[in-house]
């Protein structure tokens, strides 16, 4: 079973009287451990998909497996649950609480899972130390700069353990060599098993993924691996 | 979210903006401040008003002759007497619910002890109007039976006669002239204060029934065992009502008065008189609860005004904690709790101000001021839950956001 199971999904929103088809029948599957790179241009459905994926929006129609869960027919609450302990989200913006320190925004995914301080100060310290910020603990955004921002945003999203790591446009914000050091984190920390996801419209960005699916007019218009991967990765996703 | 990391986020959203949640703040606080001082003062002058009004005695009626002017020459063609010392001992025994039936006659008298006098009432009773009036001496003693029964020439002072004649000598064993009768002084009533009239219940002498009819005042009365008026107190307040309708059969009855001649007596009811009183006491403080409850209310608006703006305003932050795992539910609690945080911090601070003002207020107007612990309570549980009731409509509109158009948002 992969992690993710993407079977005919579709959504369509209703913009008052006109039916907009954002996502047209994307059947994907998603292996644990992979580096994927979600591109195409605006319009083209990527941040649709990305949406679904993350369990932040419901399907119109199709099936969407995330980790065994039929995301599709979960409630609000059950996918709040589903997004806190399977995905870690990675945002352009950082999205930072401004008046608490790096610790403090760390532990935020873990006030909602319901541990206790105790075990949040020490997780979130473990999550800084591995994103190589251990020593900015107790520094609030404002006093960081754009990369170490966002390696605490990424700290954060590895907190709760996910399954996934969905980045939407990570580097967007960042200069070129600040982009570069947070890629080289992502492929490390592909490498210790993290699956990611990245979405973004940056071909340069987008080459450091092993795979790459492409997204045209609400349809995958491609889908393939860069280079040889292992054995257990050989089967490729399937394109539409 | 637990409810202390809820707590913990609201205290640092408040301080993150610390002027406009003071002044937000502010409205609960003088809201709340308004309502305390306001129910203090309310319930100070209700209070000075039932200490009057209990002064008179609690569950009592009076039943008085009728028409005294007239009182002779009614008597004189015999339709009817005046109530007398069997009208009262006919009460006791046969009136349900009776505590004590106390005859009494009354008059303008002048005292005179040594070189001083004084012009009081003078009160001839027995022993039942102390019971009835919920009235003791404060020191010597009371009368006893005996005296009662042989209308001994001894008195009892009320405290301002006491002043007036003997400053601050002991009035005990002393010797008092009224109409030149010399009575000895036995004791001294405790202090009663004014009525709810405003009358000096203290400047007043008690007698023996009996030497106050025959010695003092006897020429105003007809016959030997005439009395003006007779004190009733029954046991209960459930008891005034149909005692006064078997009082008014049974005098009609003991006065032979038939089917429709008038009564020669009537009776009136001190505790409506006390209740009513009380009543107008009781509106006057809600109505001033009631105006301070409104200025709460604006702060409570105060409160929704800002959690909307709140909301608004951090958008970002409620699509983030959606995202990382928050269900709404936690969103709506943590801004439930923001909100009554406000308006709890408030309210405390509310009764410090609002204790403060009515107890200068009661200062001033020389009231007795009463912050009961029940409406400090009540104060501080009523702006938590003007915090819960206004902060609602915001709370559930951050916890209804969208999280995909929550993290758009700039």
């Amino acid at each position: 079973m992969a992690l993710i199971e993407v079977r005919d999904l579709g959504r369509v929103y209703h913009l008052d009287a006109d039916r907009v088809v954002a996502l047209d029948h994307v059947t994907i599957d998603i292996e644990k451990g992979e580096f994927v790179a979600v591109m195409g241009p605006s319009g083209s459905g990527k941040s649709t998909f990305m949406n679904l994926i993350g369990c932040l929006d419901r399907p119109t129609g199709g099936r969407y497996r995330l980790a065994g869960a039929a995301v599709e027919s979960l409630d609000a609450n059950a996918l709040a649950g589903l997004r806190n302990r399977e995905i870690g989200f990675v945002f352009q913006q950082f999205n930072l609480l401004p008046r608490t320190d790096a610790l403090s925004n760390v532990e935020l995914p873990m006030i909602y899972a319901g541990l206790n301080r105790k075990t949040r100060r020490e997780r979130a310290m473990k999550a800084l130390h591995r994103v190589g910020l251990a020593d900015r603990a107790h520094h609030r955004p404002m006093q960081l700069s754009g990369g170490q921002q966002q390696r605490v945003a990424i700290a954060r999203a590895l907190v709760n353990g996910p399954s996934l790591l969905l980045a939407d446009e990570p580097t967007g914000a960042l200069d070129s060599r600040t982009s570069g050091e947070i890629l080289s984190l992502f492929e490390e920390l592909n490498r210790d098993g993290v699956t990611i996801l990245l979405v973004t419209h940056d071909a340069e960005v987008g080459r450091h993924a092993r795979r790459l699916i492409r997204f045209r007019d609400g349809r995958v218009t491609e889908d393939r691996c860069r280079m040889p991967l292992d054995s257990r990765d050989l089967m490729p996703g399937t394109a539409a | 979210m637990s409810s202390i990391e809820a707590l913990r986020s609201a205290l640092s959203a408040i301080m993150a903006n610390a002027l406009r949640s003071l002044l937000t703040m502010l409205g609960i606080v003088i809201g709340v401040a308004a309502v305390i001082a306001m129910v203090a003062i309310g319930s100070g002058a209700r209070n000075l008003v039932d200490r009057q009004i209990r002064s008179l005695g609690a569950n009592l009626a009076v039943i008085t002759a009728g028409n005294v002017t007239q009182g002779g020459v009614r008597l004189g063609v015999g339709a009817a007497s005046t109530l007398t010392d069997e009208d009262a001992e006919a009460i006791r025994r046969e009136v349900d619910g009776v505590v004590a039936a106390a005859p009494f006659v009354q008059g303008s008298v002048q005292v005179v002890a040594g070189g001083e006098n004084w012009g009081t009432r003078l009160y001839g009773v027995d022993l039942d109007w102390f019971a009835a009036r919920d009235w003791d001496v404060a020191y010597g003693r009371s009368f006893d039976p005996e005296e009662i029964r042989r209308g001994d020439i001894v008195v009892i002072l009320g405290q301002t006669v006491v002043r007036s004649l003997f400053g601050e000598d002991d009035p005990m064993g002393r010797s008092v002239r009224v109409r030149n009768v010399p009575f000895r002084v036995i004791g001294v009533m405790a202090p009663k204060g004014q009525s709810a009239f405003g009358q000096d219940q203290d400047d007043v002498i008690f007698v023996p029934l009996d030497a106050g009819r025959r010695r003092v005042l006897g020429r105003n009365y007809a016959k030997d065992r005439s009395v003006g008026s007779i004190f009733v107190k029954f046991a209960t307040e459930e008891n005034i009502e149909p005692g006064i309708d078997a009082m008014t059969h049974l005098v009609r009855q003991l006065h032979r008065i038939g089917g429709d001649q008038e009564d020669d007596f009537s009776i009136r009811n001190l505790t409506e008189i006390a209740n009513t009183a009380s009543a107008s006491a009781n509106t006057l403080s809600i109505l001033l609860a009631a105006v301070a409850a409104v200025s709460l209310l604006v702060g409570g608006i105060g409160i929704m005004n800002i959690m909307l703006v709140s909301v608004t305003e951090r958008t970002r932050e409620i699509g983030l904690r959606l995202a990382v795992g928050a269900r709404p539910r936690d969103i709506l609690g943590q801004f439930l709790i923001e909100a009554t945080t406000l308006s709890t911090i408030g309210g405390v601070f509310g009764v410090g101000f609002g204790t403060a003002a009515a107890y200068l207020v009661a200062q001033m107007a020389g009231w007795p001021s009463l912050v009961s612990a029940n409406a400090i309570l009540i104060a501080v549980g009523f702006s938590a839950l003007v915090g819960i009731f206004f902060g609602l409509y915001p709370a559930k509109r951050a916890a209804r956001l969208d999280p995909i158009e929550a993290l758009r948002r700039e």
